[in-house]
């Protein structure tokens, strides 16, 4: 909690009046046929949260089968299908909608606006993206029924031709995967589009875009980046129906296709997935650490600049997941360099948090625990990402469990812990109380020791030559006593989702009041009530600097004296 | 609880900021066009590595009556946009009405120039990769014509219905860059599959 917290005036906050008891039916309608951003934004993150469990159980039932060598748990089908909907599930109905679900709560309450740009399409993104992951898990009692895990993908989330081609791939997995991103993926763009609207015509006055707070200025970047970068994945998913279903030709090597293209296509859309997703966890950071090093956040305009440069650059970089696939040196030349050239943007960002931190009056609740962790992870990942970009190292490392090491480091100890940090972060805006601390630190401490015992492992594991998506293996090996580790630690992090599962709702019902403002924080969004009312702020606030609070708060020195 | 809002008023200037539909649409046409060039893409990449015919060469006629209309339909949207800021609405459906036309035009074209494919020259998507790849390019562009269309003709019914005003202008000319895109797609389109892959 904070040294000393300092009451707002009773500026932009105003007290909801108390609506009369609604009944379930009521309160249930007014969710499924609302536009408010915020209640939208709830949304998106409890739809994650919910697959993130689904596909967190599908990743242990993978870890039980890899238990020791000749395992069987799941055969050999089955274990396709849930390597595929684990990573699917993951991206697409966790990653993505969750990071927007805070886009979609924070950012109009971080630039004094009412709402979004455009509030029914943004209702509209939500229940796109929504059917998607329905139509998704519906393969599993589709097609041939439960049987079997019914049709559920099984091609891998990259989903490579040909093995999606009509003839390796009968009945409708394929087309459950293909269908349910190409329209969740709509729901995404819409969603991308309503946040560029946002930030660009919604903010309130003295909000100009060089006050406006980092998270709102990545997630712009994220959104423009993603308007351009799930966008290919539909082109090639409809490619993809097309030979499916017309007798198209395009992925089909026997009639002049070319299966690389895919690939291509892709991965032009799936590297930058990659800061899509990992943007938005900067975002987070952006916010919490200063506020808990109790500093204003260091190159402000560097980060800013950064991350524009991070999405240019990762558009350049995509056919690094090719270098086996036998490319030109040339080419293999430019995207080892493109690469690398990543880290750069990367590590100024690393720096600004690290000088934000340097200095400060650290508090170490759990939303600063999670972000250190991911601080610390992030950049080993980006350490193992240098060393596969290099091509030659790649062609030994390969599709092997160092590759998948090296992405979970990303998408875990980077995005996944962003996120839980982000939760605890805002859960008390949302609902008016704090998460328990207690548990929290539980949950902090079990997932990073779980995470590293799993993650730290695969690496060795990759090393030694065990490739990715194999369901067993040989007991001569030498790979048993890793696995079981490698089990283990993915064990320990179920049980600390679990104690956050148990966190999020016993808070909800016993958790300390939290009052508008529970960690002396900045931005707009902590001087309206906790939760908001619906129509976010009683006036309309006027801003003079990237610390609107700060400002209000110690009129003695206020930001706007320093900043220009 | 007081309503006053106890933040200073500055000197501040209300911002400047763009109108949201405008930069939505915008927003839109970029996402769009990251689609359209992956068809391109894959349209370029598979020229001539068909392994059987028939060829573009062979069948493709290049279609100038119809490009002719559907650009010059973006020349009369122009003019409905200013007809309509200047609240002229008698003008305003006449160049209205004569987009939807050539809209219309230009797909009962390509409805032709595909009929004869199909039933003359035998090519079907399935037939080869150029049919493939030309139904899917030409197709997607024809489709965005079609949903242009059917806003364009939502507008026009609302005019005759007396409901669009002078007040609407800015979203009729937000309507209007979706077609000037749609327009501009073509050239693409028309100029890869027309000139380049013939
Ligand atoms: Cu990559």
């Amino acid at each position: 909690m904070a040294d000393q917290v300092l009451t707002i005036p009773d500026s932009l906050s105003v007290s909801p009046p108390q609506i009369a008891d609604e009944t379930f039916l009521e309160r249930l309608h007014g969710w499924v046929v609302t536009v408010d951003h915020k209640k939208l934004g709830i949304l998106y993150v409890l739809y994650s949260v919910f697959f993130l469990f689904v596909a967190g159980a599908e990743a242990l039932c993978i870890r039980i089968q890899l238990l020791r060598a000749h395992n069987h748990f799941l055969s050999a089908a089955v274990f396709n299908r849930f390597f595929t909907m684990h990573g699917t599930t993951m991206v697409f109905l966790v990653g993505m909608p969750i990071l927007f679900g805070f886009a979609n709560y924070l950012i109009p309450l971080m630039i004094g606006a009412r709402d979004m740009a455009f509030p029914r399409l943004n209702a509209f993104s939500f229940w796109l993206t929504a059917f998607g992951g329905l139509l998704l898990y519906f393969s599993f009692i589709g097609g041939f029924g439960l049987y079997g895990v019914g049709s559920a993908p099984d091609v891998g989330w990259f989903a490579y031709a040909p093995l999606t081609a009509r003839a390796f791939s009968p009945g409708h997995s394929t087309d459950y995967w293909a269908l349910a991103l190409i329209v969740s993926g709509f729901g995404t763009l819409g969603t991308a589009i309503n946040i560029i609207a946002t930030v660009l015509s919604m903010r309130c006055r003295g909000m100009t875009l060089w006050r406006m707070p980092l998270f709102a200025w990545l997630m712009f970047v994220v959104s423009g980046l993603t308007l351009i970068t799930i966008t290919p994945l539909t082109a090639a998913q409809i490619m993809l129906l097309i030979d499916r279903y017309l007798g198209g030709h395009f992925f089909d090597t026997q009639a002049g296709g070319s299966a690389v293209v895919w690939m291509h296509f892709f991965w032009i859309f799936g590297h930058p997935e990659v800061y899509v997703l990992v943007m938005p966890a900067f975002a987070i950071a952006n916010e919490i650490i200063p506020v808990f090093s109790r500093k204003a956040i260091f190159g402000y305009p560097a980060m800013v600049a950064a991350s524009a440069a991070i999405a240019f650059v990762s558009l350049g970089v995509w056919a690094h997941h090719m270098f086996t696939v036998g490319m030109t040196s040339v080419s293999n030349a430019f995207f080892t360099l493109s690469t690398m050239l990543v880290g750069v943007p990367t590590g100024i960002k690393i720096f600004n948090w690290v000088a934000t931190m340097w200095g400060g009056r650290i508090r170490f609740a759990t939303p600063m625990l999670f972000c250190i962790g991911f601080l610390f992870q992030f950049l080993l990942a980006g350490l193992t990402g240098i060393m596969l970009s290099v091509s030659p190292l790649d062609w030994q490392l390969h599709n092997s469990y160092f590759v998948i090491a090296h992405f979970h480091y990303v998408l875990v100890g980077a995005i996944v812990f962003n996120i839980f940090a982000a939760i605890y972060y805002w859960y008390p805006k949302a609902t008016g109380r704090m998460l328990s601390e207690r548990l929290g630190k539980w949950h902090f401490w079990l997932f990073l020791i779980g995470f590293h015992i799993t993650f730290d492992t695969m690496h060795f594991l990759g090393f030694m030559g065990m490739p990715r998506s194999i369901y067993t293996f040989e007991p001569d090996r030498g790979w048993d006593r890793l696995n079981m580790i490698v089990s283990i630690g993915g064990f320990i992090q179920g049980v600390a989702v679990l104690i956050f599962a148990v966190n999020l709702v016993w808070s909800y019902y016993r958790g300390q009041p939290a009052g508008d403002d529970p960690w002396d924080a900045w931005t707009l969004e902590w001087a309206t009530a906790s939760p908001p009312p619906e129509y976010n702020f009683a006036t309309e606030p006027v801003v003079r600097s990237r610390r609107p609070l700060w400002d209000l708060k110690h009129p003695e020195d206020p930001d706007w004296r320093y900043e220009q | 609880m007081s309503t006053i809002s106890l933040v200073p008023l500055t000197p501040d200037q209300p911002l400047d900021l763009p109108s949201r539909g405008r930069v939505g649409m915008l927003s839109l046409i970029i996402g769009e066009s990251a689609i359209f060039t992956i068809f391109v893409v894959a349209y370029v990449f598979y020229i001539g590595k068909s392994l059987y015919g028939p060829t573009p060469a062979q069948v493709l006629e290049v279609p100038i009556f119809n490009t002719v209309c559907l650009l010059s339909s973006s020349f009369f949207i122009w003019l409905a946009e200013g007809s309509i800021e200047k609240n002229r609405m008698r003008r305003f459906l006449l160049w209205w009405s004569t987009t939807i036309c050539l809209g219309i035009v230009f797909l009962v074209g390509t409805a032709r120039e595909w009929l004869k494919l199909i039933y003359h020259d035998g090519l079907t998507i399935r037939t080869n990769l150029f049919g493939t790849t030309f139904y899917s390019l030409v197709g997607l562009h024809a489709t965005h014509v079609v949903v242009g269309l059917l806003m364009l003709l939502l507008v026009l019914v609302f005019t005759l219905t007396g409901h669009v005003k002078e007040s609407h202008t800015e979203r009729i000319q937000v309507l209007a860059l979706y077609w000037h895109f749609v327009d501009a797609v073509w050239v693409v389109v028309f100029t890869v599959v027309y000139i380049i892959g013939r």
